[in-house]
């Protein structure tokens, strides 16, 4: 039965603990399945030959860097309307995981950019505005760590968290509307992506267990704030 | 309520006549920064009608930025910022007044100089006015959005580079249009759609920013 209770922290705790050994062997099992696959058995580009297999990290990171601050801003506003708990700690938690999503992002497309486009970096509209999610993703947690209070951190990292909102719809249009270097959407455009399905159904996979693989580290995450802020009570010390 | 805001006018000005520091330290900084820009940059004309753009709206940014700690200090300090929240008056109206005051003092005088500053250094006439009317429009984005900031740091000891941090990727949108005015003036190109741009930014957060702002600092003091 869907009531109250599932949300409370104790049975979160209890939930998180039970399912992560599963959900952890199944990312990591997914993620070598999705790497075989793109790395090895997806055919080669016919431009870019075997460089361009850098997309099946690149783009499900890039995706997630975006989808994890919808998740974070979401749940900062459920925390901020409805005071739950669980979900300060769901937004503050996505914000580490987002991060190292978006720098994730940056590091293979600049390792992609130095044989594709000449250079490292470039001050394209894309970069640039991913470069400023990761710096949004910086200041929702220094403003978390800056305040002393746990739930009043929370609550005003998830108020930035959603005044930077506005920086994912600049970060996923920007191919549209600057037409500068990075290339223009292939996947998500009107019709039929612009991919080949041999290329195109391992980079799905990819995406899909990116999403898995952050979700589990949230949980991971979730548990151990529990742990830590916990620790003192008797329910914790009766079930760690 | 004329009456009231007429009374928080002249309370925020009195407070700004006995806070000199306020308004003129920023000023004084913007001046020294820009500066140090001709220095680093050097005075061949290309490059001046290159740089200038970027770096007096950088600077401006700066000088905002370095204010935006004192916007609420002093108030939430002798706890007459609790007081405002527990008034009858809106307290949304109270903070529209305070932000208004803080960008006359602070944005204002940096717009205002922005012309001299393009005469000094020799820009072309239509560069002087796109600088100033790209501040105009543009420092009132800088003080109302920034105001979110400092409610959000508010009662934080030594969070000026906290205010930073989390104040500038917020303030990217109005710098690049800001900058664009000016460097589509020097190249005498028209500048109505980057003006129209930045009034699109300023009036949602000139209306929206002073409600948030009421609603972050209720829940930062409770």
């Amino acid at each position: 039965m869907l009531n109250h209770r599932l949300f409370a922290v104790e049975n979160v705790y209890r939930w998180c603990g039970r399912w992560l050994p599963w959900l952890l062997a199944l990312s990591i099992l997914s993620l070598l399945l999705g790497l075989v696959w793109g790395l090895y058995i997806a055919p080669a580009d016919y431009r870019q030959s075997e460089a361009y297999r850098i997309i099946y990290m690149h783009v499900p990171a890039a995706w997630a860097s975006m989808f994890l601050y919808l998740v974070m801003a979401g749940s900062g506003m459920v925390a901020l309307i409805w005071r739950i708990k669980l979900a300060e700690m769901i937004s503050m938690e996505c914000a580490p995981v987002g991060a190292a999503m978006t720098a994730l992002a940056l590091l293979t497309g600049m390792l992609w950019g130095k044989p594709m486009w000449g250079a490292y970096w470039v001050w394209d509209a894309r970069l640039t505005s991913e470069l400023i999610l990761l710096f949004l993703y910086i200041g929702v947690m220094a403003l978390n760590t800056a305040i002393p209070d746990p739930r009043k951190a929370a609550r005003a990292a998830a108020v930035l968290a959603i005044i930077g909102i506005v920086n994912i719809p600049i970060i996923h249009y920007s191919v549209v509307w600057w037409n500068t270097l990075h290339q223009g959407p292939t996947v998500t455009r009107f019709g039929a992506p612009a991919a080949h399905v041999s290329i195109l159904l391992p980079l799905l996979w990819m995406a899909a267990v990116f999403k898995l693989t952050c979700f589990v580290s949230i949980m991971a995450r979730v548990r151990n704030t529990i742990l830590l802020r916990y620790r003192q009570t008797q329910w914790l010390q009766k079930n760690a | 309520m004329r009456r009231d805001i007429k009374v928080l006018i002249c309370r925020e000005l009195s407070l700004l006549g006995h806070y000199r520091a306020l308004w003129s330290q920023p000023l004084v900084f913007f001046v020294m920064v820009v500066s140090l820009f001709h220095f680093s940059i050097g005075v061949a004309p290309e490059t001046i009608l290159r740089m200038a753009p970027a770096a007096i709206w950088v600077t401006a940014l700066l000088s905002v930025l370095l204010s935006l700690e004192r916007i609420f200090q002093a108030d939430f300090d002798d706890g007459s910022l609790e007081q405002m929240v527990l008034l009858p008056q809106s307290f949304t109206m109270i903070l529209w007044v305070k932000l208004f005051v803080h960008w006359l003092a602070v944005g204002l005088p940096l717009a205002l100089m922005a012309p001299l500053y393009a005469y000094l250094v020799q820009l072309p006439a239509a560069s002087g006015w796109a600088l100033f009317l790209s501040l105009l429009l543009g420092t009132p984005i800088l003080v109302f959005l920034g105001s979110l900031i400092a409610a959000l740091t508010i009662g934080l000891r030594r969070s000026s580079v906290l205010t930073g941090l989390l104040a500038l990727p917020l303030y990217v949108p109005a710098l690049i249009f800001g900058s664009q005015t000016v460097s589509a003036a020097a190249y005498g190109l028209p500048i109505a759609g980057y003006l129209a741009l930045l009034a699109a930014l300023l009036i949602p957060t000139v209306t929206l920013a002073p409600s948030a702002a009421a609603a972050i600092i209720r829940m930062m003091l409770d």
